[in-house]
């Protein structure tokens, strides 16, 4: 997994409560068994005026030029900006696979639905958490400045805005540390493999209808 | 010490505690299909492992099967492509599958349980939001993402934190006519898509213990709806008398050891929850969503929200957006709105249960002229068998309904069966997002009951007056 130190990104505010995953990355892309090329069916119905089919080329889709990815001003961000309960919804990895396969690395809300936030983890994508009133801040500042970056540090859990103004985020000690080295998860499990083995021993004599 | 249901079923799952307050949790039973899978098994194989333990984990293909027309198989080839994948690394691994040729294949989250493969005070994952179905066993079931599912193959554990854990009780009887769907439909109203986020939720009260395990299995299946890591129903007589006889059911001996331990999976009478949320049965009148979210739900009696009404700028926002989505007006009463489709099964509704509620609605009428498609599909090949056994399939072809094959279909439209832009669906599955039933497609959550009526008049009605008025 691609380790997630800092970010200097240029943000792109999606302005909505309860973005689902459905709308991050319709069904019709989970056809697919590999974890890469989601990134040009990104919000695709959002996105695009015509339907999207797996593997089409997206150089020539007629696209909705009000939604805002499709902005000139926004193209290149790397930083997304939502409302509550993003990422709610079915439990598709596809949706952050997705997001980053687009060039996004972090997303910040004021909410996360669980499953997806967790996903972002597995992925070197950090979701923050902020305030409704921070993110009314940046809301604003994004749309009223062309060109605004936020600089992100993961290590010292700050979201500093061009102006100097500087946000701090609660991450759990674990998953960042996970991140900021870019660790598989698997890996660092199966260290503890022995006692996984004690366990199941115990389990097994408590509770033989499980095994 | 006192202890809710959800901590006695986390404690005994517990490996490992890690300094930051999560833990490595034990899985008992992984349910797999073919959309959040293959990832999972590239994973494997590129780092030369193994499955932990390759009988915890079972496998259906559900979301991309094919409805009517399976002597040609899947036409789609990206969609066989998928399931010939699952098959094929079912078989790598030596993980056991039912296929599509089997009469146990279906919907992961109706299979399970009907296998006797999800058993109470278990923990249950899949890669699958609605997971959270299993654990009206008394289980703690939980969706996970694609990487989830490669490290439960890989070490039979995930990394979890404990959530909070809140306790809903629904107390009273409930009204005739009123399902675990218009329960689940009901608390999500009240507390919004969010309202769960961060907590474990323990269903209570005499209003959730008088429904069957269908009942409980809906309700359960929508937790994720309300945002909650998982759903919970204590262990009763219900849980056990579903359980018994299953196929992968404990037996003899063993099952007197298991009842007994099951017997305890309930909280103490002075556990503690983190929060506490009352309902009474008596107030819950048969549901209709009329936006794009389930919290978008009103009584089947009123109508969609006035804008006036939203309680700030976000939300008027959204309701705008959905009044436009669903080509529908403020103040609308739901019983106006006609339908153009009808949707019966899911992961939520598709057991046998749903199906007789709807069969005795539907019985000696017709689906109304204005309704283009009323479909009624089957969770798995064995729910299809029983139905029909019972005759059900023959009282809708009656009427005018088509019977499927098991799937997922019309649910997530991944297969043939979809909304086209704009057509109007009264559904009994869980979403109601945006295209999620078709780009385009306008979705209405309600009851099994309610989606027969629905059919039958072509638009919304309320089933409690179905008796009198239906004009028989
Ligand atoms: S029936 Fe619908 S919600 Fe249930 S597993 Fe299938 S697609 Fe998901």
């Amino acid at each position: 997994m691609q380790a997630f130190t800092t970010l200097n990104g240029l943000v792109v505010p999606v302005d909505r409560a309860n973005i689902d995953t459905d709308a991050i990355i319709p069904k019709q892309f989970l056809k697919s068994i590999k974890r890469t090329g989601y990134g040009p069916f990104l919000f695709d119905e959002w996105r695009y005026e015509d339907v999207g089919q797996p593997e089409m080329d997206c150089s020539n889709r007629p696209v909705r030029k009000d939604f805002v990815l499709n902005q000139p001003r926004y193209q290149g961000a790397e930083v997304l900006l939502a409302r509550e309960n993003f990422g709610c919804g079915s439990s598709r990895e596809h949706a952050p696979w997705a997001i980053l396969d687009y060039g996004i690395s972090c997303v910040i809300a004021p909410s996360f639905a669980d499953i997806f936030y967790n996903n972002c983890f597995k992925n070197g994508i950090l979701p923050i958490v902020l305030s409704d009133a921070e993110m009314d801040v940046l809301f604003s500042e994004t749309q009223a400045q062309e060109g605004y970056r936020l600089n992100i540090d993961l290590n010292a859990q700050t979201v500093t805005t061009p102006k100097g103004h500087v946000f701090s985020f609660e991450v759990d000690d674990f998953r960042k540390h996970c991140l900021l080295n870019g660790l598989d998860d698997i890996g660092l499990t199966l260290q503890h493999a022995d006692v996984i083995r004690d366990y199941e021993e115990t389990r097994r004599a408590e509770a033989a209808w499980l095994f | 010490m006192s202890k809710t249901l959800f901590e006695k079923v986390w404690q005994q799952h517990v490996v490992k505690a890690n300094d930051d307050g999560s833990v490595l949790l034990y899985i008992d039973r992984q349910l797999v299909h073919e959309v959040t899978s293959p990832q999972a098994f590239e994973g494997l194989r590129a780092a030369g492992r193994q499955p932990w333990r390759v009988n915890a984990s079972v496998a259906t293909p559900d979301h991309n099967v094919p409805t009517t027309g399976l002597e040609f198989g899947i036409t789609d080839p990206v969609a066989r492509t998928q399931v010939e994948a699952l098959d094929a690394n079912c078989k790598e691994f030596g993980i056991t599958e039912f296929k599509m040729d089997d009469i146990r294949q279906g919907i992961v989250h109706v299979v399970g349980p009907e296998q006797g493969l999800v058993l109470p005070g278990m923990t249950v994952v899949c890669g699958d939001s609605h997971t959270s179905t299993h654990g009206a066993f008394g289980a703690i079931a939980m969706g996970i993402g694609t990487s989830e599912v490669e490290h439960v193959l890989a070490t039979q554990c995930i990394i979890q934190k404990k959530p909070k854990v809140m306790r809903i009780s629904v107390d009273g009887d409930l009204p005739a006519g009123i399902t675990g769907k218009d329960v689940a439909l009901y608390i999500i109203g009240e507390i919004g898509t969010a309202g769960g986020t961060g907590y474990a939720i323990e269903f209570a009260g005499s209003a959730i213990r008088s429904l069957s395990m269908e009942g409980r299995m809906s309700l359960c299946n929508m937790t994720i709806e309300a945002g909650a890591r998982c759903g919970m129903v204590a262990v009763d007589d219900v849980t056990i008398d579903y359980v018994k006889g299953r196929p992968s059911s404990p037996a003899g001996e063993v099952w007197h050891q298991a009842e007994a331990a099951w017997r305890k999976l309930h909280s103490d009478a002075d556990a503690v929850f983190d929060k506490e949320l009352n309902f009474n049965a008596a107030d819950i009148v048969p549901q209709v969503t009329w936006g794009t979210s389930p919290e978008m739900v009103v009584p089947i009696t009123s109508s969609t929200p006035a804008l006036a009404d939203a309680k700030d700028d976000v939300q008027r926002e959204g309701w705008t957006r959905a009044f436009e989505y669903m080509g529908l007006q403020e103040n609308t009463p739901m019983s106006e709105v006609l339908i153009d489709k009808v949707f019966i099964g899911s992961c939520t509704n598709a057991r046998i249960e749903d199906f007789r509620a709807a069969a005795a609605v539907a019985k000696g009428h017709k689906v109304a002229a204005n309704v283009k498609l009323a479909m009624v599909v089957p969770g798995s090949g064995l729910v299809k068998k029983q139905a029909e056994e019972e005759g059900l399939d023959v009282i809708f072809k009656a009427a005018g309904f088509e019977w499927r094959e098991p799937g997922c279909s019309m649910c997530l439209a991944m297969n043939a069966d979809r909304l086209n832009a704009q057509e109007r669906c009264a559904s009994t599955s869980n979403r109601n997002f945006e295209g999620r039933q078709g780009a385009g497609g306008r979705t209405h959550l309600v009851s099994p009951a309610m989606a027969a009526a629905a059919a039958i008049k072509g638009h919304f009605v309320d089933i409690r007056d179905w008796e009198e008025k239906a004009g028989n």
